[in-house]
């Protein structure tokens, strides 16, 4: 058993976990938060996607007792009925959801990617190693291409996030 | 998954000191994922997650030291390496997925493990899972495999993309043993061929931790990373190329040319590229280039096809490197 310090949405766990609990199944099964998903379970679809001390990761690759006294964000981290975040709001509004299986992970990895993009790193597509300007349809896609989404909503995934990158990440060559 | 012990360590020789019988785990994105799978087993991990391996800076001669610890991420992102290495930033953000190249580190990345479907698949003999069991994907479904400097017993490749830039780039590979000794091994001496130990991916020994990747000083010339894949992002390649070429007027002065998805570790021809220099660029010579790479190569059947996507890919991306309209 490993003693872990979770600092997740603000609030600080103590987890008593078997060295082998992710920190999805730590997530979902010991502090009871369901918003996660486990879609595969080995990092190729995204549904467990979750912010550990800033940045976007698969919870479902990464064991709960190597994040003693990290700050996680989940999903209910981000937003709740009634004041939601602005990707929250902005799936809702674009329709960017079938089923909503991969939607938590896609919404946690949108706010991330987002933050990437504002402190100007390229990806695979950006012209100029220098960051994106702005960011097209092409650039949300390949930043997005760890989440996938298997009812194909695709292209209203894509509006909901252009849509608050256009307000966030304009201009953002560094 | 298997049991196993865990045990945090807080510095390298702490580290070093628990690793006879253990694991290391960093970023920990396929290992976790082979354990998952119990191909690999490990009785103990070290997280070495808290090693003070963080840092890139200029070394002394004026290249850059990544530490082993960098992520993938924090590497491609890197000012210098974007402005004077930009084929490492290509080929590193070429690999995975954003929330993979978060958890990446440099020195995991190095020693990630095939992705051969008989690898993965433990009802399946693999002489690299399990030393003379055999090869399933010699005569199976082997698309993604080898086509160069294969063996009877493995023809598996190495999968990743920042090796092969790191290949073009002349890298060296920071090691300290278990005596606390450190040494320096060039990335072309660091994977194996897979030989009649194919259970061997790369030179590393019990207790060896690597600390460091260190880059020559930065070097003229057009860099390119060209990968190939099944599909638009977040695949493997089928075969990727990292090129390096200086020109001297209409002459190429100089080329550095590293292959990724075709062989068991990043591939290198010192003969292709000695072919090249002091010529001037054609399609009759890049054919040439071609046809001394793919000399002794080797198709199994359903990966026949890379030896003439090879060829084109490597001709495509002697074209863009020495033409002379485009940018650096």
């Amino acid at each position: 058993m490993e003693t872990t310090e979770l600092s997740v949405n603000g609030k600080t766990h103590k987890l008593e976990a078997d060295s082998r609990v992710t920190l999805l199944d730590a997530l979902r099964n010991h502090l009871g938060l369901t918003g996660t998903k486990k879609g595969c379970d080995h990092g190729q679809c995204g549904a467990c996607t979750v912010i550990v001390e800033g940045r976007r990761i698969n919870s479902c690759l990464t064991l709960a007792c190597m994040h003693d006294g990290d700050e996680v964000t989940t999903i209910e981290g981000l937003g709740e009925p009634g004041n939601l975040s602005d990707l929250q709001a902005a799936f809702v509004a674009h329709d960017g959801f079938q089923c909503g299986y991969c939607t938590p992970g896609q919404i946690c990895s949108a706010t991330a990617m987002l933050e990437e993009a504002k402190a100007g790193w390229p990806s695979f597509v950006s012209d100029d190693l220098d960051g994106p300007e702005g960011l097209s349809d092409e650039e949300i896609s390949e930043r997005m291409s760890g989440n996938l989404c298997r009812c194909a909503a695709y292209p209203n995934i894509v509006d909901a996030i252009r849509q608050v990158a256009g307000r966030q990440v304009a201009g953002a060559k560094s | 998954m298997k049991p196993f012990t865990y045990a945090r360590a807080n510095d390298r020789a702490d580290a070093i000191a628990q690793a006879a019988d253990a694991t290391y785990i960093a970023g920990g994105t396929n290992l976790l994922d082979l354990m998952k799978l119990e191909v690999m087993a490990p009785d103990k991990l070290v997280d070495i997650n808290r090693l003070d391996l963080s840092e890139i800076r200029v070394t002394d001669d004026g290249g850059l030291r990544i530490g082993a610890l960098v992520t993938n991420s924090d590497c491609a992102a890197d000012e210098r390496v974007r402005q004077d290495y930009p084929v490492l930033s290509r080929a590193i953000l070429a690999g995975a997925s954003g929330q993979l190249r978060n958890k990446a580190t440099t020195g995991g990345n190095l020693c990630q493990r095939t992705r051969c479907y008989y690898f993965y698949d433990t009802a399946m003999p693999c002489n690299k899972r399990e030393p003379g069991s055999g090869c399933q994907a010699m005569q199976g479904f082997n698309r993604i495999h080898a086509i160069l400097g294969a063996s009877d017993a493995c023809i598996a490749t190495y999968p990743g993309d920042m090796a092969v830039a790191m290949t073009a780039l002349d890298a060296q590979i920071e090691i300290e043993n278990a005596d606390g000794e450190t040494r320096l091994v060039a990335i072309q001496e660091f994977h194996l061929l897979p030989g009649d130990h194919p259970e061997k991916d790369n030179i590393l020994t019990a207790g060896d931790l690597i600390t460091a990747v260190i880059l020559p000083p930065p070097v003229e010339g057009k860099q390119i990373y060209r990968k190939v894949r099944d599909r638009a992002s977040y695949a493997f390649a089928l075969c990727s190329v990292a090129a390096i070429v200086e020109m001297d007027g209409d002459t190429i002065a100089s080329a550095a040319l590293a292959f990724g998805g075709l062989a068991h570790k990043p591939w290198r021809d010192q003969d292709v590229e000695a072919l090249l220099v002091g010529q001037k660029p054609s399609a009759d010579l890049f054919g040439k280039a071609a046809d001394q790479l793919l000399a002794d190569a080797q198709g199994y059947g359903s990966n026949d096809f890379k030896i003439p996507l090879t060829r084109r890919v490597l001709m495509s991306v002697l074209k863009e490197a020495t033409d002379k309209g485009a940018a650096a």
